[in-house]
């Protein structure tokens, strides 16, 4: 598993009014995983302390960390399974990125891709054992595009934060 | 996935033994499920008290033991779960098709 960090200092300062201000932080991290499913815990982990580290943010931290850890782990599986259909050859890229208060997560894949928009639309019934993934990452984020990529397709989601 | 299963009379407690339930691991609780049905054992209590996490893939492993046991007249109910499993059945309204219990006690007591 390849990961990189990339963080910019949080710069806080106190002006000349006396107030503090707290300047702009960003943070991008990107991991390469084989694709195999064993490794969902551990993006799934990565996502959650990412939540947990967004000191500013004034939503429920234990509530947004479990929406991270699950949207990754949807998106992750569809990627793994459906996507790059189980091929042990393949990988998965991901990477998570915070802009003030724009959150971005990324899910590279390497298939042929899939109508997402039909499947968001797919309300599972009370009984249907799946296609509950890709609903559930509509309902969590802001936006979603499902586009090629330079070596497949990528799963781009955003969420605003508060 | 790490299972602890007692049979307590006609009842079969399943304890999930894991902090996730995910397409990697639901699997097993699938196949362990079907194993107990085709030995005629169809009222299942799902112990979630140690789970901190459960993805679609999870809930489909649990529908699944769902409709298995209604289809054999035995119901499959659930029991212990965290705060943030519980907003998940919300969030897939889940929460209107299974019985869920506060404690194992109350959903054995249940049948």
């Amino acid at each position: 598993m390849k990961k990189h960090w990339k963080a910019s200092k949080a710069f806080a300062s106190v002006n000349s009014a006396g107030k503090k201000v707290t300047m702009s932080k960003k943070i991008e991290i990107d991991i390469t995983v084989p694709n195999q499913t064993k490794y969902l815990a551990v993006i799934g982990k990565i996502a959650e302390s990412l939540a947990h580290s967004l000191g500013y943010f004034s939503d429920d931290k234990l509530e947004l960390a479990y929406q991270l850890n699950l949207v990754l782990t949807e998106a992750m599986t569809n990627a793994i399974c459906h996507a790059n259909e189980c091929d042990p050859n393949k990988e998965v890229k991901v990477s998570l990125s915070v802009a003030d208060n724009q959150l971005k997560i990324c899910v590279f894949d390497q298939g042929s891709g899939f109508d997402i928009d039909a499947l968001s639309k797919i309300e599972a019934c009370d009984t249907d054992e799946g296609g509950r993934g890709v609903p559930i990452i509509f309902k969590l984020m802001d936006q979603v595009e499902y586009k090629k990529s330079a070596t497949g397709h990528v799963l781009e989601m955003l969420k605003f934060l508060k | 996935m790490l299972l602890n299963i007692q049979e307590q009379g006609e009842i079969v407690k399943i304890e999930v033994k894991e902090e996730r339930m995910d397409a990697h691991n639901s699997g097993d609780l699938k196949e362990q499920m079907l194993q107990l049905f085709d030995e005629g054992k169809c009222n299942l209590v799902i112990d979630l008290s140690a789970v901190r996490f459960v993805d679609s893939s999870g809930l489909g492993a649990l529908v699944s033991g769902f409709k298995n046991a209604s289809a054999r007249d035995g119901s499959l109910k659930l029991c212990s779960l965290q705060p943030q499993v519980r907003s998940m059945f919300e969030l897939t309204r889940l929460h209107r098709v299974f019985e869920i219990f506060i404690s194992v006690e109350e959903a054995l007591e249940s049948f």
